[in-house]
């Protein structure tokens, strides 16, 4: 079964579709359907870690320099982030463009 | 060695269950299936039965506490009717989904409005879509001979699928009849111990019941669909051996004087015995009539039902319930699709029959049987008719 999305015949189902691989949910990617994703510009970043505490799909991760940088694996332009920066950082950019 | 009995039918399947050496019950008592959840009851309450009885607070709670404990590996048992089923219903098609072999007694009877605590096939009927497997009893005999099919059944590692029985609420469930109860001996030689094929167990994290997106959903369905199919070979093998050890055949559709049978009634459940009785009573007139009795419910025996019916010329279902302004009743619907697959058209009516605890009588079935065939001499329409209305 393609761990990215889990589609696959139904032989290959578990009895009752049940999971018998802890955390395997972390490998569905979810960062493929949004329409707009976020960019930090880190001259204006204050590290303050909102856009991590407040992000619902575990898409930011704290940098080595105290940044938090964006896993677009999961990322589904939700805005929420960009929403929540207390400085502006956080832009929303239309993907495509 | 099995034993003569006389006793409530409730009780003997009780019994039953308790000799299949269940491990949790959790059951909320409805007429008329109270008296056997009862009876499980204070068998385990004056230790003759080394189970957990979970007296719940309503029949959701019921099916809930057996998902739990079946998905725990737990040999698991509940009973229900009418309005419980309709309560319980939500968490049925869970239990089957995750395929989990409980087995479940429904005492058939009626829904409401109005209020009736009386026999008809409705809640079997709101069940038949949730993809247990389902089997009929006609006495008290085969209710506790399908106990025990039902657990061998549903466990079988070929299947695991939950298994409900029927029995026709009163006049199974409350009538003294005489029995045959196997032993324990006797029971564990058919009844091997419950081995879960997977279950929950924190050395060995899974997850049961998880989100089924649009990508998964309908696979999902077909595996449950092909379980399904894929468990008519062992509910007949399971019939088979059974029968081989104690002497008493099941078939998914019992025939009685079908051969060159120019009429043939169709029934399920209780109300199958007084069709016999009938069909003697008419044979011994000169009449051409035999009895096609359906014992598995789901999956539905199709192949053996065309089989039994297709040298006919007129055909009377019965249906003890109602599809109100559908084209026909739930058992006639089933049959009539499987006859237009193959290009069969033998003439039918479908009869609604027994609602409410209605009584259906051998001169019903006379007047049935007789009218069949008027009406095929008259070219009258195929519908549904439902018998003894006051006008």
């Amino acid at each position: 079964m393609p761990k990215e999305t889990g589609i696959c015949s139904w032989k290959e189902l578990e009895l009752g579709t049940a999971i018998r691989q802890p955390g395997s949910a972390g490998e569905l990617k979810t960062g493929d359907w949004r329409s707009m994703y976020p960019v930090t510009d880190f001259e204006a970043c204050i590290k303050c870690g909102r856009c991590y505490i407040y992000c619902p799909d575990m898409v930011y991760v704290r940098n080595e320099q105290g940044y938090y940088e964006q896993n677009y694996y999961y990322c589904k332009g939700c805005g929420i982030c960009a929403h929540e920066c207390p400085v502006d950082a956080i832009k929303m950019v239309q993907e495509g463009d | 060695m099995a034993k003569r009995i006389g006793m409530e039918v409730s009780i003997a399947a009780a019994e039953a269950v308790a000799l299949a050496d269940v491990d949790v019950i959790a059951a909320y008592p409805i007429t008329p299936q109270t008296h056997i959840v009862e009876h499980l009851s204070e068998l385990v309450a004056n230790g003759h039965l080394d189970a957990e009885f979970i007296p719940v607070e309503s029949e959701h709670s019921a099916m809930s506490c057996c998902v739990g404990s079946a998905a725990a590996g737990a040999r698991t048992f509940t009973s229900t009717s009418s309005q419980g089923y309709a309560l319980m219903s939500e968490i049925c098609y869970i239990a089957a989904g995750l395929r989990l072999p409980i087995v479940m007694l429904t005492a058939n009877r009626a829904l409401s409005a109005p209020i009736s605590i009386w026999n008809d096939h409705a809640d079997m009927m709101m069940s038949r879509d949730t993809g247990w497997i389902q089997t009929v009893a006609e006495n008290g005999q085969e209710v506790i001979d399908l106990v025990f099919h039902a657990f061998r059944v549903a466990e079988d590692q070929r299947v695991l699928l939950p298994v409900i029985v029927n029995l026709d609420g009163f006049i199974l469930s409350h009538m003294i009849e005489p029995m045959i109860l196997l032993d324990k001996e006797e029971v564990d030689r058919y009844l091997p111990p419950y081995r879960p094929k997977l279950r929950l167990d924190p050395k060995e994290p899974i997850t049961m019941g998880p989100v089924g997106m649009p990508e998964v959903y309908t696979e999902s369905k077909v595996a449950h669909d092909e379980a399904l199919k894929a468990s008519r070979a062992v509910i007949t093998e399971a019939w088979k051996e059974f029968g081989d050890l104690f002497g008493r055949y099941y078939h998914p559709v019992e025939t009685y004087k079908t051969e060159d049978a120019e009429t043939i009634l169709i029934t399920m459940g209780s109300i199958s015995e007084t069709a016999m009785t009938a069909v003697d009573a008419m044979r011994a007139d000169g009449r051409s009539v035999g009895l096609a009795r359906i014992r598995l419910w789901r999956p539905f025996p199709t192949e053996e039902l065309i089989a039994a019916v297709k040298g006919a010329r007129t055909l009377a279902v019965m249906d003890r319930a109602l599809t109100l302004n559908g084209v026909c009743g739930p058992v006639c619907a089933e049959l009539k699709s499987a006859l237009y697959d193959r290009d069969l058209h033998p003439y039918l009516q479908n009869y609604i029959v027994g609602l409410g605890g209605r009584d259906v009588t051998v001169q019903n079935f006379m007047e049935m049987s007789d009218g069949v065939v008027e009406a095929a001499e008259r070219g009258a329409p195929m519908g549904y008719e439902i018998i003894n209305v006051r006008e």
